[in-house]
C-alpha cells in the first residue's frame, strides 16, 4: 500500500504574520486530522511510544481519533500527559515520538504532535471534560514553581486526593510557558485553561510567594505540609560577560520575553510596561529560546533581525519546526560567528557587536564540534539592541535557604532520576530545577515521578526519610 | 491581603501606606523591598519596606510619586487593595553592632534610610543622620528620624528650612569638622548617593548605597536591575540593593535608569488623571 503524504499544517503567512502576536501554526481542521490519523499503522510494537517521555498511548489515541471517538481520545492521551494542547504545540518532536514513529525512516513520521493538538483544542472547544475531585485523603503537599513540572506535581497529586498548594513565585502562574514562550507559538489562553484545569483538581495556587524569600521549606513543614516537590525550573540568565554587555539596548533574553509575554510590552502603552523597539536586533545563540526572541524582536517591527550562532546549522538546538518558521519570515542566520565586544555610542547606547568568524574542531562531550576562533577574523555587525539567549540556569536561592537541599557546583539541585528525591529528607524536586534548562515534557515527566514516589512514600507510613 | 490600611499624605508627591502583608511582615528585615502591580495590565516596580510590624502583620510604603505606576498607587485609598505585591526581596542589610555611622538621606530616599537607623539605634550604634529635600515642604520623616538618631542634620537645596545645600555637602563640612565615623549608609537618587561617595572617598570611609535600577522580576530572572560593582556585573535584586559605593559604576547605573525616559513620558502624558504630579 502506497503510505500517504504527511498532512501539512496550515499556517499564517509569513509576511501577514510577522506584524502580530497571533498564533502562526493554525492546527488541522477535522477532515486533515482524519486524514493524517489514516496514515498510522497501529503497529503492534508502537516504537513511536518509545519515544515519548510519558509514554503517551499514540497508536489508541489514534485509533480513537480515527474512529471520531475525540473525548475517548483525549482522554486516553491524558491519562499519562496532562497537558496535552502545550505539548502538542511546543514538544521537540521530531526528536521524540516522531523520530521512532516507523515511518519516520521515509521521512514522514506521522504527525503525532498535531493530533495531539487537534484532540486537547477539540475537548475545549465542544468536550464537556467532566472533573471528578478525588475524596480527600488528608494529606498536605506543597509545590514550588507552577511550571509543567509543577502543574503536573500538583495535578497528579490532587487527583490522589491530596490538597496541594502551589507556591509561585511571579504574579501569574505557568512558568516558561506563560513568561518566556511566546503567544504566537503557544497562545497564553491555552496555558490558563490549562491551569484553571490542573485549580479545578482542587489545587490552590498562591502567586506572589518567593520560596525561600516570602517562605522557607522549612516554614512549610511548619505549617503542616508533609512533601514538598521543587519545581522552580531554571531561571537566571546567562552573560557572555564581554565588554560592553551593560550598554542601554542589551537585553537578555528572559527580560526580553518576560516583558513581552507576562507583561505583554508589545501592546504598549496599553499595557504600562515598556520595552525598546530595535531596528536592528541581533540575538546571540541559536536554541528556541533565541528562536523566540529572534521572532518577537521583528513583530515589534525590526527591520533586521538576526541570530548569531558560534557554531553551524546543523548544531542548532531548537525545535525544527522553529527554525524552518523563522527562516520563512526573514531572520538572518549568521553561522560560526561569536561576539567579542558589544560597541556603544557616547551616551550609552548599543551601535554594533564585534564578532569572530569561527570554525568547527574536534567533537566535544557534547558530541558537537568544537567551535574555534579565527584569528584576525574580527568584523562589526551593526545593531541597535542585542539580545543574550545563551542559556539559563537554576536559581540558586532554594538551595541557599533550605538547610540539606544539595546542588551541583553549576545550579541543578542534586536529585534522584528515578524518584526525584532530593538530599533533604521529605523534598523532591524535578524539571529544569534539577537538569537545567530542557524541555516541557521532561519537566512533566519528572512532575509525575515524584507524584508517584511522594504518593508512595506517603500512603506506605513511611518515616525517617 | 495587601489592603491599605492606613494612609498619609507627606508632602504634595510623597505618600506614605500601611499595608497588610502578614507573610513579608514576618520575614522583612532592614534594607529589603517589595514589588508591586496596581492594575492588571500595570508594570512591576520595587519599592523598599520602610517599617514593619511582625506582629500585627503589617508593612510601610513610603514612595514618591514619580510616574504612572507611582501615581496610581497614590490613588488608592484606605481599604483599596493592592492588586500583587511579592517580598521581600534583596539582602538584608549588613548593620554595625557599634560604633558611629552617619545616614544620609536624600528626598525620599529617607524612607528606606529609615528602618535601618532604627536598627542600629535598638544595637547602640551611634546614628548621626543627615535628610535633605529640594525645599522644605519636601521633607519627609523628620520625627520619626529624628526619633532613632543621635544627632540630626536638616538640609533643603533651596535654603527654606536648615542647611543650605546639598545632603553630600553637610556631611563634607562634618568631616571636615573632624567628627569621627566609621562608615557612611546613603541612599536616595543616584546623582546625590553619587556626591556623596565622592565626598567619602578621599578619606577612605566606608560608604554603603543602596541601588535602584529598573528591575522586573526582583527574583534574578531577567538581568535587568545590572550593577557594575568592582568591574563585575551584579544584578542588583538578589545580590543587592546595598553595595560598597566607592566600587559602583556610576555612569553606567545612571544611565541605565534613563533608558526608558521616552516611554515614560508617553504613559505619564497618557494618564492625566493619574493623579500627583503633572
Ligand atoms: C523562551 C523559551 C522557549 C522554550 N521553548 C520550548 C519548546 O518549544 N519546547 C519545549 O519542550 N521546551 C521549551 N522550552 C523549555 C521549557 O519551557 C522548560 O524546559 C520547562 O518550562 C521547564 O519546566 P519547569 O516546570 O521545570 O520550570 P519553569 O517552567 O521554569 O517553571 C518554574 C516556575 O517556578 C517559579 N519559581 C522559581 N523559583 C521559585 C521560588 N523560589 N518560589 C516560588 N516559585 C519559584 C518560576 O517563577 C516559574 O514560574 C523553552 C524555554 C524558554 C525559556
Ligand atoms: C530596590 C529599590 C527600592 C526602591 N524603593 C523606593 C522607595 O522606597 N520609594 C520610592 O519612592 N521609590 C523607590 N524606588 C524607585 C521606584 O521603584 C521608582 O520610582 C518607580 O519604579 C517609578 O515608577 P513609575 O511608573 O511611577 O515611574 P516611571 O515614569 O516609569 O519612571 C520614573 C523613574 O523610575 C525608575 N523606574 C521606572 N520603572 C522602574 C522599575 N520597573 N523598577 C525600578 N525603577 C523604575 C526609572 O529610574 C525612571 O526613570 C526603589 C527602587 C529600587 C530598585
Ligand atoms: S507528549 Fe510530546 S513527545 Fe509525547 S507524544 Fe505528545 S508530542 Fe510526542
Ligand atoms: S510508530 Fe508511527 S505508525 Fe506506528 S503506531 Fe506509532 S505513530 Fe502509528
Ligand atoms: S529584577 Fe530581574 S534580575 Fe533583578
Amino acid at each position: 500500500m502506497p503510505i500517504k503524504e504527511r498532512t501539512e499544517m496550515p499556517v499564517q503567512d509569513p509576511k501577514e504574520r510577522i506584524k502580530n502576536f497571533s498564533q502562526v501554526a493554525l492546527g488541522y481542521t477535522e477532515e486533515m486530522a482524519l486524514n493524517e490519523a489514516s496514515r498510522c499503522l497501529q503497529c503492534k510494537n508502537p516504537t513511536c511510544m518509545t519515544g515519548c517521555p510519558v509514554a503517551v498511548k499514540i497508536p489508541e489515541f489514534i485509533k480513537l481519533l480515527k474512529e471520531k471517538k475525540y473525548q475517548e481520545a483525549i482522554d486516553k492521551i491524558k491519562e499519562t500527559n496532562n497537558l496535552p494542547a502545550i505539548c502538542g504545540r511546543v514538544c521537540p518532536q521530531e526528536h521524540q515520538c516522531e523520530a521512532k514513529c516507523v515511518l519516520a525512516r521515509r521521512g514522514q513520521p506521522v504527525a503525532i504532535g498535531r493530533l495531539e493538538r487537534f484532540v486537547a483544542d477539540w475537548e475545549h472547544s465542544h468536550g464537556k471534560s467532566e472533573v471528578r475531585k478525588a475524596e480527600p485523603n488528608g494529606h498536605r503537599v506543597a509545590v514550588v514553581g507552577s511550571g509543567p513540572a509543577g502543574l503536573t506535581c500538583a495535578a497528579d497529586l490532587a487527583r490522589l486526593g491530596y490538597q496541594v498548594t502551589i507556591f509561585e513565585s511571579l504574579h501569574a502562574p505557568g512558568g516558561v510557558l506563560i513568561y518566556g514562550i511566546p503567544e504566537f507559538r503557544l497562545p497564553k489562553d491555552v496555558v490558563r485553561r490549562e491551569v484553571e484545569y490542573v485549580k479545578s483538581l482542587g489545587v490552590k495556587i498562591e502567586t506572589s510567594v518567593v520560596i525561600g524569600r516570602t517562605l522557607t521549606i522549612d516554614d512549610l513543614f511548619h505549617d503542616g505540609y508533609e512533601a514538598v516537590f521543587v519545581g522552580s525550573g531554571a531561571g537566571l540568565p546567562m552573560f557572555m560577560h564581554i565588554p560592553g554587555e551593560n550598554l542601554n539596548g542589551v537585553y537578555s533574553a528572559n527580560e526580553f520575553l518576560t516583558r513581552i509575554n507576562l507583561m505583554k510590552a508589545y501592546e504598549f502603552p496599553e499595557f504600562d510596561t515598556p520595552i525598546k523597539r530595535g531596528k536592528r536586533v541581533a540575538v546571540v545563540g541559536a536554541g528556541n529560546v533565541a528562536m523566540d526572541a529572534v521572532r518577537c524582536a521583528l513583530r515589534l517591527g525590526a527591520e533586521k533581525a538576526m541570530i548569531l550562532y558560534r557554531r553551524g546549522r546543523e548544531e542548532m538546538p531548537a525545535r525544527a519546526e522553529e527554525v524552518l518558521n523563522a527562516e520563512e519570515e526573514g531572520v538572518e542566520f549568521h553561522f560560526l560567528t561569536n561576539p567579542v565586544r558589544i560597541l556603544g555610542d557616547d551616551k550609552g547606547w548599543v551601535t554594533g557587536v564585534e564578532c569572530i568568524k569561527m570554525q568547527l574542531g574536534e567533537p566535544d562531550k557534547s558530541g558537537r564540534r568544537r567551535p574555534i576562533p579565527i584569528p584576525g577574523s574580527e568584523f562589526v555587525i551593526e545593531a541597535d539592541t542585542v539580545i543574550m539567549a545563551l542559556g539559563t540556569s537554576p536559581n540558586p536561592i532554594l538551595a541557599q535557604t533550605t538547610e540539606g537541599l544539595k546542588a551541583h557546583p553549576w545550579g541543578g539541585l542534586i536529585a534522584d532520576e528515578k524518584t526525584g528525591r532530593t538530599t533533604r529528607p521529605r523534598v523532591w524536586a524535578g524539571g529544569d530545577a534539577v537538569t537545567g534548562s530542557a524541555t516541557v515534557i521532561l519537566a512533566m515527566g519528572a512532575g509525575k515521578q515524584a507524584a508517584k514516589d511522594i504518593h508512595e512514600y506517603i500512603s506506605s507510613g513511611a518515616q525517617g526519610w | 491581603m495587601n489592603e491599605i490600611l492606613e494612609k498619609t499624605v507627606l508632602t504634595p508627591v510623597t505618600k506614605k501606606i500601611v499595608v497588610n502583608a502578614p507573610y513579608v511582615a514576618r520575614k522583612a528585615q532592614p534594607g529589603q523591598f517589595i514589588i508591586l502591580r496596581v492594575r492588571e495590565n500595570g508594570e512591576r516596580i520595587p519599592l523598599t519596606i520602610a517599617d514593619y510590624d511582625r506582629e500585627k502583620g503589617t508593612i510601610t510604603l513610603v514612595f514618591q510619586e514619580v510616574g504612572l505606576t507611582t501615581r496610581l498607587l497614590g490613588r488608592l485609598e484606605v481599604n483599596d487593595s493592592i492588586l500583587d505585591l511579592v517580598g521581600p526581596l534583596g539582602v538584608p542589610a549588613e548593620l554595625p553592632e557599634k560604633g558611629t555611622v552617619v545616614a544620609v538621606g536624600g528626598g525620599v530616599g529617607v524612607a528606606p534610610i529609615l528602618p535601618k537607623c532604627k536598627e542600629m539605634h535598638k544595637r547602640g550604634v551611634k546614628v548621626i543622620s543627615i535628610i535633605g529635600a529640594r525645599s522644605k515642604d519636601l521633607l519627609i520623616l523628620e520625627e520619626e528620624m529624628s526619633a532613632c538618631s543621635d544627632e540630626l542634620h536638616i538640609c533643603t537645596d533651596d535654603g527654606s528650612r536648615g542647611f543650605h545645600g546639598f545632603v553630600s555637602d553637610k556631611l563634607k563640612e562634618l568631616i571636615e569638622n573632624g567628627v569621627q565615623m566609621d562608615e557612611v549608609i546613603a541612599v536616595g537618587p543616584i546623582p546625590m548617593m553619587r556626591a556623596t561617595c565622592e565626598v567619602t572617598r578621599p578619606y577612605k570611609i566606608k560608604t554603603w548605597v543602596s541601588m535602584n535600577p529598573i528591575m522586573v522580576d526582583g527574583t534574578g530572572m531577567c538581568g535587568a536591575c545590572r550593577v557594575t560593582v568592582g568591574g563585575e556585573t551584579k544584578f542588583c535584586c538578589v545580590d543587592g540593593p546595598m553595595f560598597d559605593g566607592h566600587l559602583i559604576d556610576w555612569q553606567e547605573a545612571w544611565r541605565r535608569v534613563n533608558m526608558y525616559r521616552d516611554e515614560e513620558k508617553v504613559a505619564n502624558e497618557r494618564c492625566p488623571n493619574c493623579g500627583g504630579v503633572r
